[in-house]
């Protein structure tokens, strides 16, 4: 699994509430069967006009969006499908870390199978994320972030800074990359021994 | 005496496998579920690590969401779609896992046959690659939605590292009042709840109105838990539960020993839930939804809201960019606005008593001559009893299509999609933004209300329909 220690980019502002996971991969891209490649298809519908040429007005699309690597959106982000594709996108597209006020579950836990952190901040402060990224813009430039996992902290270059909190243990995996998966398999004794123990049941036929 | 538990308390007491020092707990998982569009990634991990599949006996794959619902005699035509339902019928055949493929009569959308065939049981831990997994917690089971590389793990593994959720007690006193169904009661609470009310939590459905619901209806209402946010919904098993899983396939042989240790399941008397809300059944009335996500509902005797009706600057920007996209003003009565489509079908609604309920709506009527309707059963067993109670003729002399079981237009990844701004009554689960289809327009409503809409061309409350 790709590791995450810190990180240092521009961030892209997706004003938008409730943004769920049909709009972050369309299902027209679900049947690749591939983990990769999904870039290209992030946000599709929002992204691109009928005739394939970028839409101009999207919010990832605008020149203050270019080469942003942190995403910024509002309540309830990845809300809907279960389906890790959004996260795949968002990686392969670039992103490393989204901060919302709040996350829907499943798309919170896939993110960190996929070396990108959820961080959540209050409403408040996420607000006035929103309005340095619209002053930077409307100074003509870019607004940066940087998000250190080993301090579980999130600043700016103009004062901002805010702790945020992570699940240790998915912390722990991040910071060092491991598979989880074979982090669990040593504990296959005791797999064996709770099956031991409740019978399994008839797989019927 | 051990302190009163939850349902959840119970199930999750009983899965816990261990909590290593500074980790997750690992959870047991009874069940994996599979279909085709998240397990080609997750079993290709497996294979380049060198893992199997922990226990092929306990899991279960079918194709659904790809599959074309037309004539399946015919091969499909989309060769990415092909590849991918190629995909998990071999990797069934590689690591020994059971397929209901294409051509098998009880192939279905994984949500309906897991309960069809007593695949789902109460008590157990249920997982799949898909968010609506929550509707095997109908049956009393803690059943939800993983990603992809969870999929693996469950896999390889057998189970899940997880937090324990928190517990939400839905209450919902009373009866419904006649013509509102299981999916008006949903769409009502998720309306109340909003669509990350439930973020965090497992709801456990509870009250005389939810044990007045056949089991049909219990899976319509915790489907849609996923859409208020929650990670599972759940009811816990009774007397409904025992009736329907009496004799199907995968049912345990000693069934009445099996009974007497569900019967252990429910929440003990005091049990506390970390949160409780009250509703009353008889306030729900038919629903619709105006918006782009499942909480933007409303009664079918209202009328579409004004977005600077709400409070909350969210709220307000998200209702004016879901009306633009539905091509609606506010102040608009729902039963003035016109269809395009209907589609009946979907794990929310494609059961045999979904498909009865709207049929009883068309017989002896047609359907409007704007609308283009469908019927898509969810699994081949619902098909076959509804032909031989004749629905079928029924829905194909009023002018429905009769389709094959699968997931169909509820998300539009086959051939059934809307065009752009086609509009759409639709007893599906999702009303986001192209959905079923880029530009596509959806409405979630009830069988019976989809059914009425087919026929006179824009809503109507079914509660005055007069049935011939």
């Amino acid at each position: 699994m790709q590791s995450f220690t810190t990180h240092s980019g521009i961030v892209a502002a997706l004003d938008r509430a409730n943004v769920d996971t049909d709009q972050i991969i369309p299902k027209q891209f679900l049947k690749r069967i591939e983990r990769t490649g999904f870039g290209q298809f992030l946000f599709f519908d929002w992204r691109f006009r009928a005739d394939g040429t970028p839409e101009p007005a999207f919010e990832l699309n605008r020149p203050e969006a270019a080469g942003a690597s942190i995403l910024l959106a509002r309540r309830n982000f990845g809300c809907g499908s279960s389906r890790e594709h959004a996260p795949w996108a968002l990686a392969d597209y670039g992103f490393r870390a989204v901060i919302a006020p709040t996350f829907a579950d499943i798309f919170f836990n896939n993110c960190f199978q996929n070396g990108m952190v959820p961080i959540r901040l209050d409403e408040a402060d996420v607000d006035e994320l929103f309005r340095r990224v619209a002053a930077a813009t409307a100074a003509g430039g870019q607004y940066r972030m940087h998000v250190d996992l080993r301090e579980c902290r999130v600043a700016d270059d103009a004062g901002f800074a805010r702790p945020f909190t992570v699940d240790a243990f998915r912390r722990q995996c991040l910071l060092e990359g491991l598979d989880d998966i074979g982090l669990s398999l040593r504990h296959a004794d005791q797999i064996t021994a709770w099956e031991a123990a409740h019978g399994v049941p008839a797989a019927a036929g | 005496m051990p302190a009163p538990r939850t349902l959840l308390d119970k199930i999750w007491d009983d899965h816990v496998v261990c909590t290593p020092p500074g980790e997750l707990p690992l959870l047991y998982i009874d069940r994996p579920l599979g279909h085709e569009v998240p397990s080609p990634q997750a079993v290709e991990g497996l294979r380049l690590a060198g893992r199997r599949v922990r226990r092929p006996e306990a899991t279960f794959a079918t194709p659904d969401h790809n599959v074309p619902t037309s004539d399946r005699r015919l091969p499909i035509a989309d060769p990415v779609s092909k590849q991918q339902i190629d995909t998990l019928r071999a990797n069934c055949r590689e690591f020994g896992v059971r397929l209901y493929d294409l051509g098998d009569a009880d192939q279905g959308i994984v949500h309906v046959i897991g309960p069809e065939l007593g695949i789902t049981q109460p008590g157990m831990t249920i997982v799949c690659g898909d968010s609506h997994t929550a509707t095997h917690g109908a049956l009393g089971a803690l059943a939800f939605g993983i990603g992809t590389s969870e999929v693996e793990h469950v896999l390889a593994t057998q189970t899940l590292r997880q937090a324990k959720p928190k517990s939400l007690e839905m209450r919902v006193d009373g009866e419904l009042r006649l013509g509102v169904t299981a999916k008006d009661l949903v769409l009502y609470l998720i309306g109340r709840l909003s669509t990350e009310g439930g973020t965090g939590h497992v709801i456990e459905y509870t009250g005389a109105c939810i044990r007045g619901l056949g089991m049909e209806q219990r899976m319509t209402v915790c489907n849609m838990s996923i859409e208020a946010g929650a990670r599972a919904g759940m009811i816990a098993p009774d007397a409904v539960t025992f009736d329907y899983l009496r004799g199907r396939d995968f049912a345990p042989r000693d069934f009445d020993r099996a009974v007497a240790a569900w019967e252990r399941l429910p929440s003990d008397p005091g049990a506390a839930y970390d949160r409780v809300q009250v509703f009353a059944a008889a306030d729900v009335v038919p629903q619709v939804t105006w918006g782009t996500n499942p909480a933007q509902v409303t009664g079918v005797d209202a009328v579409v809201p004004d977005p600077a009706s709400f409070a909350d600057p969210n709220d307000r920007s998200s209702a004016e960019r879901a009306l633009e996209y539905m091509g609606l003003r506010g102040g608009t009565r729902i039963v003035d606005i016109p269809l395009d489509r209907v589609f009946i079908g979907s794990c929310t609604n494609s059961r045999i008593e979904d498909l009865r309920a709207a049929a009883r709506v068309v017989q002896g009527r047609t359907v409007a001559s704007t609308v283009r309707a469908m019927v898509v059963p969810g699994s081949g067993r619902v098909k076959r009893q509804a032909e031989e109670e004749g629905l079928d003729r029924v829905f194909r002399e009023a002018g429905f299509d009769w389709r094959e079981a699968g997931c169909s237009m509820c998300l539009g990844m086959n051939p059934d999609t809307l065009a752009p701004g086609e509009r759409c009554a639709s007893t599906s689960n999702r009303n986001f933004e192209g959905r079923q289809g880029k530009g596509g327009r959806t409405h979630l409503v009830s069988p019976a209300m989809a059914a009425a809409a087919a026929v006179t061309g824009h809503f109507v409350d079914i509660r005055g329909w007069e049935y011939r």
